[in-house]
């Protein structure tokens, strides 16, 4: 073997494998091994893409469109598993607490595309913008939306918060 | 000559970086990776939360009681079987065969009892929402003790009246009360149940309530010791190596658990259950009748005669796991999730003790199969049988003691 059948050689080899692990990476259906495999995980993610940590926390958050503003605070830590307790203190776009307001709550994982495990509702108006929200639970450490939907005066609007457990 | 050994070199570098990324130096953890972990140790567990419905729940005396009567045959209706049938010390509290064998054989698989305080719902339908409501179903069913309440409160008046007493107050009269009589018993049991005066069916079913309310308090203290998964943890979440308590295989399984098998989606916390009913599509014993799972257990729990909001309950007022239940949605064909601790020691596994091993479970979520009912959640993982024994080779790593009045359980069933 001559040098330059050498070189032509290990270039197609050195080829071969780069190209072999380029393919494992956008055709999870090839029976790759598996270090390859796992890359491939690593590279397609679940699709969802995480807000900033700028965009987490307990607000004050202003909603899709801008009509209320509000601050939650749960009763303990935001933990996995236990049952909580968060009053939500509401305002309009003026910093005017929003008394009378009817509120839903809604939420879930986009990452894993489920929802709460209970069903938490205001059970009590504490006057002047805040309601007792019970019934909250989370049931596993990550990423969640907690979604207020308020109501009042025939204005509607939804305040997504995202929590991170 | 410089350029192909370059080439060399930018192949070599991009396969073992392939490699590292998978197999080599398992015990480097991220600090996101390492809360995880944290998450995961016994040591996280909160405290056992109290049951305001049980008044008796934290008594020294009403465990004690209800210790003797967890073991107690005469509790039966062929005095031979107690809750140490099914729920054995000398094995997690469970007994190793697919269906519980009482009086007769039960539709599900024996549950292990540790750490069933921290549980909001209990069955694998959650069809129960307090330990001491949860004992009531197995004394008054016809394939586990089979016997009827009259029959419990006699058996109390006559074996165990001092204890009774000191911690509930004096026995009702029961002299007019025949030996067996019940709601769920048999027909004679039921007709002559019926024919019991308001005062009487009271009377017995106080009784009745209270071996549930003493049985709690026995079992409220059985919860699991360290595993050799939280010494792990524990010698981690210190800077230090690991490698000597989890082997390379272990800790392998251990990352696949954490990261691309997902199963901390359902198996999270200290106790590796997030308490929630899901559908995994397990498929049903052959020639079982149709399970609805929690479709069932989220109706009758609500119904149940002695729930929270119950006369029988010690708070009646305050319920919110009832009050802000999840129902409807997806909870056909979904069970509980169980804890994964001690989870090798236990097979078969799932609802109706449909898989032999460890490794047909872990099959079962590779191929995950289309649901007997309702909807399964699950998605195939794809993994290669490497990646698999990892994983249960992991699961192996969760056992440890059970400890029982912060010793170890020993104790053997008579
Ligand atoms: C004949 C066997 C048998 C007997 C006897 C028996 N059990 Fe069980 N146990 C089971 C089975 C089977 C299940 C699951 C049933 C279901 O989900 O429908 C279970 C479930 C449980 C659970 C639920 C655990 C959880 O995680 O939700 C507890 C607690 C329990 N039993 C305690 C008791 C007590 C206390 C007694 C005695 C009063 C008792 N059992 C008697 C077989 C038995
Ligand atoms: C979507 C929720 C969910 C996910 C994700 C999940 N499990 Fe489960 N697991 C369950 C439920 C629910 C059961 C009980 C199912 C039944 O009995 O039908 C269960 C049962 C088990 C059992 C049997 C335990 C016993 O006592 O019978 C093992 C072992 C187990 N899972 C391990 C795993 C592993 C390993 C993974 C990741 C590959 C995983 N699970 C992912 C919900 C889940
Ligand atoms: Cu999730």
């Amino acid at each position: 073997m001559n040098e330059t059948s050498h070189g032509k050689l290990l270039k197609t080899t050195c080829g071969v494998v780069t190209l072999l692990l380029a393919l494992g990476a956008v055709s999870p259906a090839l029976a790759v091994p598996n270090p390859l495999r796992r890359a491939i995980r690593l590279i397609r993610g679940t699709g969802v893409q995480k807000p900033p940590a700028g965009e987490f926390g307990l607000g004050p958050r202003a909603s899709a469109h801008g009509r209320y503003v509000a601050t939650l605070t749960p009763d303990r830590q935001l933990r996995p598993r236990r049952m909580l307790s968060v009053r939500v203190t509401v305002m309009d776009g003026n910093g005017r607490p929003v008394s009378d307001a009817s509120l839903t709550i809604a939420g879930g994982m986009p990452e894993h595309g489920h929802g709460l495990p209970s069903r938490p509702r205001v059970t009590r108006n504490l006057g002047e913008g805040s309601y007792e929200i019970e019934g909250v639970r989370f049931n596993m450490g990550g990423w969640w939306e907690f979604k207020v939907s308020i109501e009042a005066g025939g204005l509607a609007d939804t305040i997504t918060f995202n929590l991170g457990l | 000559m410089t350029q192909n050994r370059i080439l060399i070199r930018a192949t070599l570098v991009a396969v073992s970086a392939f490699l590292t990324g998978a197999d080599s130096a398992p015990d480097r953890w991220s600090q996101a990776e390492l809360a995880t972990l944290q998450s995961l140790s016994l040591e996280e567990l909160e405290p056992i939360p109290s049951d305001p419905t049980n008044a008796v729940a934290g008594h020294r005396g009403a465990a004690a009681l209800g210790e003797r009567l967890f073991f107690d045959t005469r509790l039966s209706a062929n005095s031979a079987v107690a809750c140490a049938t099914c729920h054995q010390p000398d094995r997690t509290f469970q007994d190793s065969i697919p269906l519980g064998r009482g009086v007769g054989v039960t539709s599900r698989r024996t549950m292990p009892i540790a750490a069933t305080a921290h549980a909001p719902f209990l069955f694998w339908d959650g069809r129960k929402d307090s330990q001491w409501a949860q004992a009531l179903g197995p004394l008054e069913s016809e394939v586990e003790h089979g016997g009827t309440r009259a029959l419990y409160a006699h058996a109390i008046a006559a074996h165990y009246r001092a204890e009774y007493e000191t911690l509930f107050g004096p026995l009702p009269d029961l002299s007019a009360v025949p030996p067996s009589a019940g709601p769920l018993g048999d027909e004679p049991a039921r007709a002559a149940w019926a024919k019991l005066s308001d005062t009487q069916r009271t009377d017995v079913t106080r009784v009745f309530v209270n071996i549930g309310k003493a049985i709690a308090a026995y079992e409220r203290r059985i919860e699991f010791g360290p595993s050799r998964f939280d010494r792990y943890v524990s010698v981690v979440s210190a800077g230090h190596s690991g490698r000597g308590i989890l082997t390379k295989e272990e800790i392998a399984g251990l990352r696949l658990f954490l990261g691309p098998a997902n199963c901390t989606q359902c198996h999270n916390g200290p106790l590796f259950t997030n308490n929630e009913f899901h559908n995994t599509g397990v498929p049903a014993r052959p020639g079982a009748t149709m399970d609805q799972g929690r479709l069932a257990g989220a109706t009758a729990v609500l119904r149940d005669e002695f729930n929270c909001r119950s006369q029988w309950s010690d708070a009646p007022r305050r319920c919110p796991e009832l009050e802000f239940m999840m129902a409807g949605d997806h909870a056909l064909g979904a069970y509980k999730v169980p804890s994964l601790r001690n989870v090798a020691e236990r097979a078969p596994y799932m609802n109706a003790g449909q898989l032999a091993t460890l490794d047909a479970v872990l099959d079962h979520y590779n191929r995950a199969p289309a649901e007997a009912a309702g909807r399964s959640e699950l998605r195939p993982l794809r993994m290669n049988a490497r990646e698999l024994r990892q994983i249960a080779a992991f699961l192996r790593t969760l056992s440890g003691p059970i400890v029982v009045n912060g010793r170890m359980a020993v104790r053997e069933a008579h």
